[in-house]
């Protein structure tokens, strides 16, 4: 190992540390946080350690580039990866969703048809009562998660006896796999064996075969909505813990000194305090149930009727049961376009929230 | 630059590499692609022989029917190469045809002396042919299958029900004849307490994510009439499709449903209905005939206990076709091999042994052997319905009009959404559009 080459790489090592700035040690430092490594000895030894491992040829031929050089060099991999799993594919539908291409026609004509894909997903009924279906999916389901989590979380950070054990139980829902638990619920949800039946049959002395969660046209949709909310208010939960953790209790105290009511405290701080958090679990959930898609396939199939088929349904039956990939391109698109308006809006929103 | 392009091109070389050594083809080992079912099993065991004599391994690659179609389908659009073989749905074969994905084996049956006369006629339009009734052949029919019913010859040949029934509709409770029949026999027994538990008439299709309540409700419309399109002028659908008589048939089948399937019926397929038979909780069951051996070996249900019948009449018989035929897929590299295993799939011997593993043989020297219709007690009911089939559309785009029909049938049938005559009129409306996007209207 060369003494020059071992120079190139500290000199590396200084160019990025200038660059990203100095260390930030403004965290406060708890006492007893003896573990804490100072940054710079980390760069320092790495840079070394670095320098000692860098064949000669390879430092050689790095020495001539410059910074924004290796920069690039750096990001490159991403860079690439990124482009050719994320930003071609979406090009290359935005162009797909104006011709007449069908994947499962591969030797027939591609015609460009303008947009014709799009007034005809914009004029259909089906896509608009499959709109319709998400909308009503996603809006229960978030509002049932999101009050249900954050009450489950005011409740876990009471720091009662066994909260630890609890939270775990609270958890497990959500580490299923959706197909898992799309599985089971249809079971649960089976008129003559079903847990969910029978126990609904015990509180209301409705006879279990007329509880036909799945199969009842007013009570299919509740029953999506009840699955995703049992599956997934831990998530919401575990966002709305860390939201309530974070607030100091310095604030508590001295509003206690100010002799708040709890309920003053409770919307003065604790809701404020914690909103961005909420907000942030209620953006992942928006998105996640957006495209909402393995879990309904296995309870209902899209059934009965249309009543429950999500718009993901709606397009991966276009897409890859009917092959019109052109139209489904464009269906994609403009649930993309949905989406990604939505949420940008949101985070504006969400910017502002934290700012306060 | 220069320099920094040198990095680039190792990288890419080095990529390249890696994604360029791919398996060195076998020739003497084969994949056949199928579903995950029962006659799968007797495949696997059947075709130890053909490993046996020919020293060629068998790889076996079966899905379960809901994702069936998705998987292979895929499979056969992005030209993979998993499979050599493939027992595809009869409704794939336009398609399959069109798109080049299976190799054409006339004139191999030329070559080795295969006769499609050899073959019982239905099986042959059905699971070989495109364009239908032209001798184009794109497989060997594999498995004969059709939709039938099952029904508890114990509970119908009990002396105390025989006699309230007798006296309840004026003849004797038999096996039914015609569709009214089986209603009446399956509101006698709905909600009916047999041996301390509640029972009920018949468990029939309603699966909506994949074929389930077409291939259910087509047996019902093709007794009342109900034609894909005007005979004597191809495509013309309007009359035909939403005929009076079709709209009287998807009413008699929601009411079917309605009256006399077990609660939680709306989702049921194959699998669900033979479960709800198996548990004892229906006296009939339509299934398709695959599911007959299974049945009959059944330990709570089986042997005395079950009986067979083809789909009931009415104003015509028809009854829904299901089976396969085997291919050989283009994309192969081992197209000669797997030519060879057709060539000894289709040997009379091969296929006798075939139907005696729980596979259902299309050759004609087999189901019209003098001891075929009482090798089996489900023998005759496959035999009398084989004989009256009719099968779904398998244009290019059936899927398209499988899934129009999927939706229209069940808002009507199970959501109970608006009557049969607009179900039936919003099924020509999305049929047209399929087929004025094929251009073929």
């Amino acid at each position: 190992m060369s003494g020059r080459t071992r120079r190139l790489l500290l000199w590396i090592a200084a160019r990025i540390g200038k660059r990203t700035g100095s260390p930030d040690v403004s965290y406060p430092q708890s006492s007893g946080d003896a573990l804490t490594i100072s940054p710079t000895s980390i760069v320092d030894s790495a840079a070394a350690a670095t320098a000692r491992a860098t064949p000669t040829a390879l430092a050689r031929r790095v020495r001539g580039l410059s910074d924004r050089a290796i920069a690039w060099v750096f990001i490159a991999p991403a860079i690439i990866l990124l482009l050719a799993i994320n930003i071609f594919p979406l090009v290359w539908a935005i162009y797909l969703s104006f011709t007449n291409y069908r994947a499962n026609r591969p030797n027939a004509v591609v015609e460009t048809v303008g947009i014709r894909n799009y007034a005809r997903v914009l004029t259909d009924p089906d896509i608009w009562q499959a709109m319709q279906t998400t909308a009503h999916f996603v809006f229960w389901t978030i509002l049932l998660q999101t009050v249900i989590g954050f009450m489950l979380a005011y409740l876990i950070d009471r720091k009662f006896r066994g909260h630890a054990f609890w939270t775990t139980i609270i958890l497990i829902p959500m580490m299923l796999s959706p197909a898992v638990v799309g599985n089971f619920w249809r079971f649960l949800y089976e008129p003559q064996i079903g847990l969910f039946a029978y126990a609904v049959s015990l509180v209301s002395g409705i006879p279990t075969s007329e509880i036909r969660m799945l199969g009842d046209v007013s009570l299919a949709p509740w029953a999506i909505i009840i699955v995703d909310t049992w599956m997934w208010t831990p998530y919401v939960m575990l966002i709305c813990l860390a939201g309530l953790r974070s607030i100091p209790d310095y604030i508590y105290e001295a509003a206690e000194v100010d002799r708040a009511s709890a309920w003053r405290q409770f919307w003065s701080i604790t809701v404020p305090m914690a909103l961005p958090f909420i907000m942030l679990a209620v953006l992942f959930r928006g998105i996640e149930n957006f495209k909402m898609f393995d879990m309904v396939t296995l309870l209902t199939g899209g059934g009965p009727g249309s009543i429950t088929e999500v718009a993901s349904i709606t397009l991966k039956r276009a897409a890859f049961e009917s092959w019109a990939t052109g139209r489904a391109s464009a269906f994609a698109i403009i649930l993309f376009v949905a989406v990604f308006g939505l949420a940008n809006i949101y985070v504006k929103a969400l910017n502002k929230v934290k700012q306060r | 630059m220069l320099k920094r392009s040198n990095a680039f091109f190792g990288l890419v070389s080095a990529f390249a590499l890696s994604s360029a050594l791919p398996g060195l083809a076998k020739a003497d080992e084969l994949t056949l692609c199928w579903a995950a079912w029962d006659p799968a099993n007797a495949l696997v065991e059947l075709s130890k022989d053909f490993t046996a004599k020919t020293g060629t391994q068998m790889k076996f690659e079966f899905v379960p029917w809901t994702s069936y179609a998705d998987r292979f389908l895929n499979e056969l659009n992005s030209h993979g190469k998993l499979c050599d073989l493939i027992i595809g749905d009869s409704q794939w074969i336009g398609g399959a045809a069109e798109n080049g994905h299976y190799v054409k084996l006339n004139d191999f049956f030329d070559k080795e002396g295969i006769k499609m006369d050899d073959f019982v006629p239905a099986t042959v339009v059905g699971y070989s042919e495109w364009p239908k009734n032209s001798p184009n052949y794109w497989a060997l029919p594999a498995m004969g299958d059709v939709v039938g019913w099952t029904y508890r010859k114990d509970w119908f040949e009990r002396p105390e029900l025989q006699k309230e029934f007798k006296e309840k509709y004026g003849w004797d409770l038999a096996a039914p004849k015609t569709y009214d029949q089986l209603k009446q026999i399956a509101e006698f027994f709905q909600k009916r307490e047999i041996d301390g538990k509640t029972v009920y008439g018949a468990s029939i299709y309603t699966e909506r994510g994949s074929e389930g309540i077409t291939m259910g409700v087509t047996n019902v419309l093709y007794d009342w009439g109900f034609q894909y399109d005007n005979p004597k002028k191809p495509y013309e659908m309007e009359g035909f499709v939403n005929s009076a008589d079709a709209v009287e048939g998807l009413e008699f089948y929601k009411a079917l449903y309605d009256c006399c399937t077990p609660p939680g019926s709306s989702n049921i397929y194959m699998v669900e209905a033979a479960d709800a038979f198996k548990s004892g909780q229906v006296a009939m069951q339509m299934n398709f005939a695959f599911t007959w051996p299974g049945l009959y070996k059944d330990e709570k249900v089986g042997g005395d206990k079950i009986g067979f019948f083809p789909n009931p009449a009415e104003k015509e018989h028809f009854a829904q076709l299901g089976g396969q035929g085997i291919s050989v897929v283009s994309y192969s590299d081992k197209q000669d091999a797997a030519l060879q295993y057709i060539k000894w799939f289709a040997q009379p011997d091969v296929q006798a042994k075939w139907w005696q593993l729980g596979g259902y043989s299309c050759l004609k020297s087999v189901v019209n052997a003098p001891d075929f219709a009482s090798s089996q007690p489900y023998a005759q009911a496959f035999l009398d319905s084989m004989a009256m089939v009719k099968d779904f559309w398998a244009e290019p785009s059936y899927a398209s009009l499988l899934q129009a029909m999927q939706k229209r049938v069940h808002n009507y049938v199970v959501a109970g959404n608006g009557t049969a005559q607009e179900a039936l009129d919003g099924l020509v409306k999305d049929w047209t559009e399929v087929f004025e996007d094929d251009g073929k209207i």
